[in-house]
């Protein structure tokens, strides 16, 4: 095996980490603010794809350029996903907050049912595979073995940008500032005049965003999307989460790109690829059980 | 004397009408029908619920317990032979029967010792292939077969009993979850056992008698070859239903109890958490690998669709539906879970959809189930004031 051929893996591995690790930073947000698991995580990516094919589909009707299209599919997409991740906090997560942390793992994964089979459903023949526009310039550069595709190039610059987004949002901005009160204490930042309320919301409605941008990205790597894809993505995408430590921005994203690595290294080394996933999740059993809470967890010890 | 009669006779019409209620349940078949009899049964619940007869029930029973399992029992066999002819219904009974042995499994490990599992399905699943395997290539009397699909279970269920008891909470559900995930794909890319298309499975057949073939019931005719599976099925739940029960009202249950309030407090007692943790988990795993066994010889066929992440989540919704830790609630819940979705044709295409907006709605409204666990009764023979 040839260096060209390492490296068409790495790059291949690396834009599934990017994506891996938006979803992975949705769900540590989520963590952070309200210790809760919110599992319908994947199926809102899904749905934030769908929104973003239904957007494109409506705009190239009325003849819209698709490098405006582009932009449009991807504000609709964010804007319809930040809505409904703030909707399912309002009317699943928050009214659970006194219940066993169990209860809002089980009401938002079966929101996630409902949500995959609403599409299913609902979309026109959505149980069928979807083709996703190819809105990316898709030139290609070849050195040797390894295709570089100028998509998977912006995909993976696009992700990184939304992290960072993300991250000086909540390192520079009050509202950053507020999620991090509420994320260390939540009656102490009530006290010092937190709306934890507008707070959480606005949590869970930048996570989802970033779902949704997950999911787009998906869509215009892959070229194809379907109703089912975002139960494995949430899946990973929570697998990452733990195994950086829930609550950690820079172990979500770490947790996504190890994860790819993962993957991508299965695929290397077992002469079926499709042993790829088992071997990643048979690793990420084994990392939890080495170090519990996640890779790069912070330390709280347990007071009596 | 009067109140010991009243006492047996009280619980003699209450297995008539349950039975006769799963009966109807089971053997209707139009969709206004069983609307109906759930319609009923609801309504029952609801005002016995009013008037405070389900717990006087549930109390009358947990005073004479060998008179109620054994009058419950012959209500059960009677539905079995009254649907005897009827394959659809005895399929289902036999799946329901199944699916609550594996719910009193995850009782033990979720109810009592708290630990989640949501790879139930998987411990099913590898039951139903050790079973494939085992007819395959063993040539061990069939009961044995069944009993090692249950040590399989356990023993590769002991896998994870490290991470498991490493990990708390939302981690050790991820254990569980990644588990799961990694032995269905692990199916689907296996082809020793037999991939995407699955494996065959042999039926049972225990001196001279081939569970796969209709029988002869002398008087009442031939039955389906599903009644001797769903009679097989409903021992195996009796006998969970029982272990679980004692476990339960023993110390065994007591400390597990414990484990799951409070571990400090319970090691600060002298209580070794891990012991009870490992036991429930592996009794668990046990049970759900003895069931899946019996599944696979019953269908005759088993593939990896059969055992998916969503599968594993029904379960955890039976448990959770019911009412967590109390052993009675998983069957009225598995019931419900099951059955209805199959018997509404109408909503057939709809059913996942209806399931997830349902489980919703218990959750957000009546998050402690339909028949919330009751607080630990030292002395059942006083009963409780009213």
């Amino acid at each position: 095996m040839d260096l060209g051929f390492l490296a068409q893996f790495f790059v291949n591995g690396l834009v599934l980490g990017v994506i891996y690790a938006l979803v992975a930073v949705g769900f540590t947000l989520f963590f952070g603010v309200l210790d809760v698991i919110k599992f319908s995580h994947g199926d809102v990516l899904m749905l934030g794809a769908f929104t973003a094919l239904a957007t494109y589909l409506g705009l190239s009707d009325i003849g819209v350029a698709p490098g405006v299209a582009l932009i449009l599919v991807f504000v609709a997409g964010i804007a319809g996903m930040a809505f409904v991740g703030a909707i399912v906090c309002k009317f699943l997560v928050l009214p659970l907050r006194g219940a066993p942390q169990l209860n809002t793992l089980l009401i938002t994964l079966m929101f996630g049912t409902v949500i995959r089979e609403s599409v299913r459903l609902f979309y026109p023949s959505g149980s069928n595979p979807k083709p996703f526009p190819k809105l990316l310039p898709d030139n290609a550069f070849e050195f040797g073995n390894l295709t570089l595709r100028l998509d998977s190039c912006i995909i993976v610059l696009l992700g990184i940008l939304a992290i960072i987004f993300t991250q000086l949002f909540i390192q520079k901005t009050k509202f950053g500032l507020a999620i991090r009160a509420v994320a260390q204490d939540e009656e102490t930042a009530r006290l010092m005049g937190v709306n934890f309320k507008t707070v959480v919301l606005l949590t869970f409605a930048l996570g989802s965003a970033l779902a949704a941008v997950g999911g787009i990205s998906t869509g215009l790597y892959y070229q194809e999307i379907n109703f089912a894809m975002g139960l494995m993505l949430g899946l990973i995408g929570f697998s990452s989460a733990v195994l950086g430590g829930l609550g950690s921005l820079y172990g979500a994203i770490a947790g996504g790109f190890l994860f790819a690595a993962l993957q991508t290294v299965g695929a290397v080394w077992f002469a079926v690829p499709a042993y790829k996933d088992v071997f990643a999740f048979a690793v990420v059993i084994m990392l939890m059980a080495w170090r519990p809470t996640g890779l790069l967890a912070e330390r709280n010890e347990e007071r009596v | 004397m009067a109140n010991f009669v009243k006492g047996h006779f009280l619980i003699t019409i209450l297995a008539t009408i349950a039975g006769l209620f799963v009966y109807f349940f089971l053997h209707l078949e139009r969709s206004w029908e069983i609307v109906l009899v759930v319609g009923l049964a609801v309504l029952t619940m609801v005002v016995s619920r009013r008037k405070n007869l389900i717990a006087r029930a549930q109390e009358t029973c947990l005073q004479k317990p060998k008179f109620s399992i054994s009058v419950f029992f012959v209500a059960a066999v009677a539905i079995i032979f009254a649907l005897r002819s009827e394959h659809f219904a005895l399929l289902m009974l036999t799946t329901v029967l199944l699916y609550i042995t594996v719910c009193f499994g995850l009782t033990a490990q979720f109810g009592f010792v708290g630990l989640v599992n949501f790879a139930g399905i998987a411990f099913f699943g590898i039951g139903a292939y050790t079973t494939a395997v085992l007819y395959q290539y063993a040539a061990i009397p069939d009961f044995l077969i069944i009993l090692a699909s249950g040590l399989v279970a356990a023993v590769i269920g002991s896998i994870l009993i490290l991470p498991i008891l490493r990990t708390k909470g939302h981690y050790a559900a991820l254990i569980t979850i990644a588990f799961g995930v990694l032995f269905r794909t692990f199916l689907e890319v296996n082809d020793t056992l037999g991939g995407p298309q699955g494996l065959k499975v042999d039926g049972i057949s225990v001196f001279g008698l081939s569970f796969n073939e209709n029988i002869n019931l002398g008087l009442l005719g031939t039955g389906s070859s599903y009644v001797t599976y769903s009679i097989l099925a409903l021992v195996l739940c009796l006998v969970t239903f029982v272990f679980v029960r004692r476990m339960e009202n023993s110390w065994v249950g007591l400390n597990m109890d414990m484990v799951r309030h409070d571990e400090i407090a319970a090691a600060s007692f002298g209580i070794h958490p891990p012991s009870w943790k490992i036991l429930a988990f592996t009794l668990g795993n046990f049970f759900a690998g003895l069931a899946g066994s019996i599944y696979a010889s019953m269908s005759g066929f088993i593939a990896p669709a059969s055992f998916n992440f969503a599968d594993s989540l029904v379960l955890v919704s039976i448990v959770l539906l019911g009412g967590l830790g109390n052993v009675f609630s998983v069957i009225p819940a598995a019931f419900l879970v099951v059955v209805l979705p199959e018997k509404l044709q109408l909503i057939q295409e709809y059913r996942l959809l209806i399931f997830g907006i349902v489980v919703i709605l218990i959750l957000r409204f009546k998050p402690s189930g339909i028949m919330p666990r009751g607080a630990r009764r030292y002395y059942p023979s006083l009963g409780v004031k009213k």
